[in-house]
């Protein structure tokens, strides 16, 4: 049984998909009808669809954040460009004669997500061209990035009634939520960038070795000022998506906290925050279990003021599920000599 | 004479890796008072039997005992509680903390819970000058030559109330005087009846030192055999498993080219890294370096490579007048540079065989052009096989990779470019006899081919035999530029390396 299970069990992506069927399981027990999937007026229904859709966002973050970790950065700035490129958007939509026009949309779209490339380029010339450390060079835009936000909106929430921008984060498409649509373009380009062409390999060497990158020929600052790019780029569209959903841009929250949610989505999908392999399957699984958490904490009625620590709790526990040295430690206590967990050696150098 | 018990008894041990088995049935012991080499080419499981013996790894099968009492460490640090001390092949100490920290970590003098900075200075000073090494011990470990970090690490291993020192490849980064300073350590501990496990790749040293020696071949033993009774031709032949033809079949000096010149360095230099130099390499010729460690002679490759720039002088390839800003630059006009310091600059550990090989390809044709899956095959497959890499499995990840083979990786990265000036770095440092020919003679035909080298080493016989012109540092300068003929010898090239001066 051991044997047959052996390769499922050492997948890289055996503990996230435990923990992410886990959660759904329980929401089973409390919530009649979980699984159940129903179309309503031509659109799909149901709380799995829920998951997805509102996951969207944290999703998008995550992949971008992936590529960051695995060039051995990491960006704290998402949240910020998730605001502005949201307030932009939705500054330029109230200025419209006619909210609705679809041409004037796509233009203020357009803006949006050419201002979160250039904070991007901004985030990579910081890290890649004058050297700073990658958590001190995305601060300065996650604190900043906020005030341009607020500046944006003047302080105030503005709200718009546009009917093409409420498409991107609340409409359907072929019966599919539209956000869910695109978030799946968005990993297939992505997939394709790193894995069908070269990008992943480049990524992987530098945040393996950036040294013995650079004498291996790679442009490594090309490399890392792409990964912020495509970072903030991912950004921008989340936050189209997050105020597209509210139909409304607010500078102070929204985006708030989503880096840290984005890091731990990379994190529980398996992706080190030392760089080198990442995983973007991964990301996604990590993306859904946090998602999947916070539906499950309303669903279960956890009181609102606990639900912080409620969910502290559980994403301690899958971080040291995830932990193969943890688990090493709990589960194959006695049994060392024969048990040999392959896991605990895998940070060790074998120059025999 | 009746032989001691042994202080340490491995029996039937047995260690499997993924696609590997490591160590099969080796037995292994050492007897108080005595240096015991352990031999065996890379990939042999040398270092995995010290990595056994030290708890980094689980044992698959197999017992251990010390002093009498069977023992299962499960820490590198449970085996230094019960007096096993280990000094790895490449320095495994914090660069960024003092000489004194390195040497107190994890056992500070304290009192009160507090760090009695002072005392542990003192004491490290001491230590240290007891190995005749004096150096400044609050100063970053970092600001000295590998060779200190070296025998600091060894100062390190020595103070912990050690039984049993390991002692893996400690000398492939010292020069001869440093050698000589570690044996009289090693002779000193001896004599108090610690037991040494000694690796090196280097006979005449363990002719020199070793008591017994252990010998092991593809994670199978060989044998145990008293030094004095096996001669250096019967040790190499059990080694390899076959003759030593291999190595004699390079005799007859290569001869001076008259070819065009290829790169020509006019004034290169670099403060405080090395001396504006001049140098001209020729197509297909095979330019030497030799040097004492630190003499600048890693400093000349990596300003022709780019890695570092040039503060003054021009440099010319092919003619063309170019500014190497970085490796990026190098690699377009078709140099190549094989780092003398793997680990660091080498190879990325992470990835695979296969990625590593063709990384530097991948890199100069740019991410938007991937290399086509199977052109990636044959390519590595393809160099795999004819560089005799092991084990031939181009998914492995290359940290599972031995010294040996992880340098025949590097190459391979390199020779599928096809440079026309391949600067190799100490490419024999750290290996064993059979791949050191096989890269000697890979050399040689590379160069039969049209392509320049530039042949750095600390083993001038290994720099004669293969270099048409020798150029000797001294001091972060290049003193002398000398035709290989007949009448260079060793010994005219170390008269050089001290003199300062072409004799």
């Amino acid at each position: 049984m051991t044997a047959f299970l052996g390769p499922f069990l050492r997948h890289r992506l055996f503990w996230p998909v435990v923990i992410l069927v886990g959660l759904l399981l329980l929401n089973l027990v409390f919530t009649d009808n979980f699984f159940h999937v129903e179309m309503k007026d031509d659109h799909l229904y149901g709380s799995l669809i829920d998951i997805f859709r509102f996951g969207a966002p944290l999703i998008l973050v995550s992949l971008g954040m992936t590529l960051v970790i695995a060039t051995s950065g990491i960006d704290l700035s998402v949240g910020s460009v998730v605001a502005i490129s949201g307030a932009l958007a939705c500054l330029q939509i109230s200025d419209l004669g006619n909210q609705n026009s679809v041409g004037g949309v796509l233009s203020a779209v357009g803006v949006a997500l050419l201002l979160s490339l250039v904070l991007g380029a901004w985030n990579g010339l910081l890290v890649a061209g004058v050297g700073i450390q990658p958590i001190i060079a995305t601060l300065i835009l996650m604190v900043a990035g906020r005030g341009l936000a607020q500046l944006i909106t003047q302080g105030q929430i503005i709200t718009i009634n546009s009917s093409p921008y409420k498409l991107i984060g609340g409409g359907y498409w072929l019966t599919v939520p539209f956000g869910i649509i695109i978030v799946i373009a968005v990993l297939a380009l992505t997939a394709f960038l790193t894995r069908r062409l070269a990008l992943g390999l480049l990524i992987e060497s530098v945040g393996g070795n950036a040294e013995a990158s650079r004498l291996a020929g790679i442009g490594s600052r090309a490399v890392i000022i792409t990964v912020y790019t495509f970072c903030a780029l991912c950004a921008g569209i989340a936050g189209l998506m997050i105020s597209s959903n509210v139909s409304s841009a607010d500078g102070n929250n929204a985006g708030l906290w989503i880096e840290l949610d984005a890091i731990l989505a990379v994190v529980i999908g398996g992706t080190p925050l030392s760089g080198g392999r990442f995983s973007l399957g991964g990301t996604v699984l990590g993306a859904l279990i946090i998602q999947t958490l916070t539906t499950t904490i309303y669903s279960i009625g956890v009181p609102p003021q606990t639900t912080l620590l409620f969910k502290a709790l559980v994403v301690t526990i899958v971080c040291l599920l995830q932990s193969p040295a943890f688990r090493a430690k709990v589960f194959h206590r006695r049994r060392r000599p024969a048990g040999a967990p392959p896991v605990a050696e895998e940070k060790v150098r074998v120059s025999a | 004479m009746a032989e001691p018990a042994p202080i340490l008894q491995m029996r039937g041990i047995g260690k499997q890796f993924p696609g590997v088995k490591a160590l099969d049935g080796v037995d292994f012991r050492l007897l108080p008072g005595e240096v015991h080499a352990l031999m065996g080419e890379n990939g042999a499981g040398k270092s995995t039997l010290i990595k056994v013996l030290t708890g980094v790894y689980d044992i698959d099968a197999g017992e251990i005992e010390l002093r009498g009492a069977r023992v299962a460490f499960s820490s590198p640090l449970a085996a230094q509680h019960a007096g096993i001390s280990t000094v790895y092949q490449e320095v495994n100490l914090c660069a960024n903390l003092s000489v004194a920290e390195n040497i107190f970590i994890g056992r500070e003098p304290r009192r009160l819970g507090r760090i009695q900075w002072k005392e542990m200075r003192r004491r490290a000073a001491e230590l240290l000058s007891r190995l005749e090494i004096d150096i400044d011990v609050s100063a970053a470990l970092s600001s000295y030559s590998l060779a200190v970090q070296q025998m600091v690490a060894i100062a390190r291993a020595v103070d912990i109330d050690a039984q049993v020192l390991i002692l893996d490849e400690p000398t492939s980064s010292l020069d001869a005087s440093e050698v000589a300073q570690l044996f009289r350590v090693m002779r000193r501990l001896k004599e108090q009846g610690i037991a040494i496990l000694f690796v090196s790749h280097f006979l005449d040293q363990i002719y020199e030192i070793a008591d017994r020696m252990t010998i092991l071949r593809n994670g199978r033993l060989v044998g145990e055999y008293l030094t004095s009774e096996l001669s250096q031709v019967e040790l190499v032949g059990k080694m390899i498993g076959r003759e030593l033809a291999d190595l004699e079949r390079l005799e007859g000096k290569p001869m001076a080219r008259q070819t065009p010149a290829l790169v020509e360095a006019d004034g290169l230099g670099r403060s405080g890294a090395i001396e504006p130099f001049t140098l001209t390499i020729h197509e297909g010729e095979v330019v030497g370096l030799a040097g004492l460690l630190g003499s600048g002679r890693t400093e000349v490759a990596r300003l022709l490579f780019g890695a570092d720039h040039a503060g003054s002088g021009t440099l010319r390839i092919g003619g063309e007048q170019v500014g190497l800003r970085t490796p990026r630059a190098a690699i377009r006009h078709h140099v190549a540079f094989c780092s003398e310091n793997r680990r660091a600059e080498g190879l990325v550990p992470e990835l695979t065989v296969r990625e590593n090989i063709v990384l530097a390809l991948q890199a100069a044709r740019g991410w938007t052009r991937p290399i086509p899956r199977r052109r990636q095959d044959e390519l590595v497959s393809k160099y795999v096989s004819a560089l005799n890499i092991r084990p031939a499995d181009p998914e492995q990840l290359v940290r599972n990779l031995s010294g040996g083979n992880q340098q025949k990786v590097m190459l391979a990265r390199w020779l599928i470019l096809e440079p026309r000036l391949l600067i190799l770095d100490e490419p024999t440092r750290g290996i064993d006899v059979g791949a050191k020919a096989e890269i000697q003679r890979l050399v040689a035909e590379l160069s039969d081919g049209g392509m320049a080298v530039l042949f750095i080493s600390a083993e001038l016989e290994e720099v004669l035999r293969l270099s048409h012109k020798v150029g000797v540092l001294r001091d972060r300068k290049l003193v002398a530029e000398i035709d290989n003929d007949e009448r260079l010898t060793t010994d005219a090239l170390t008269e050089t390396i001290a003199s300062g001066a072409a004799s």
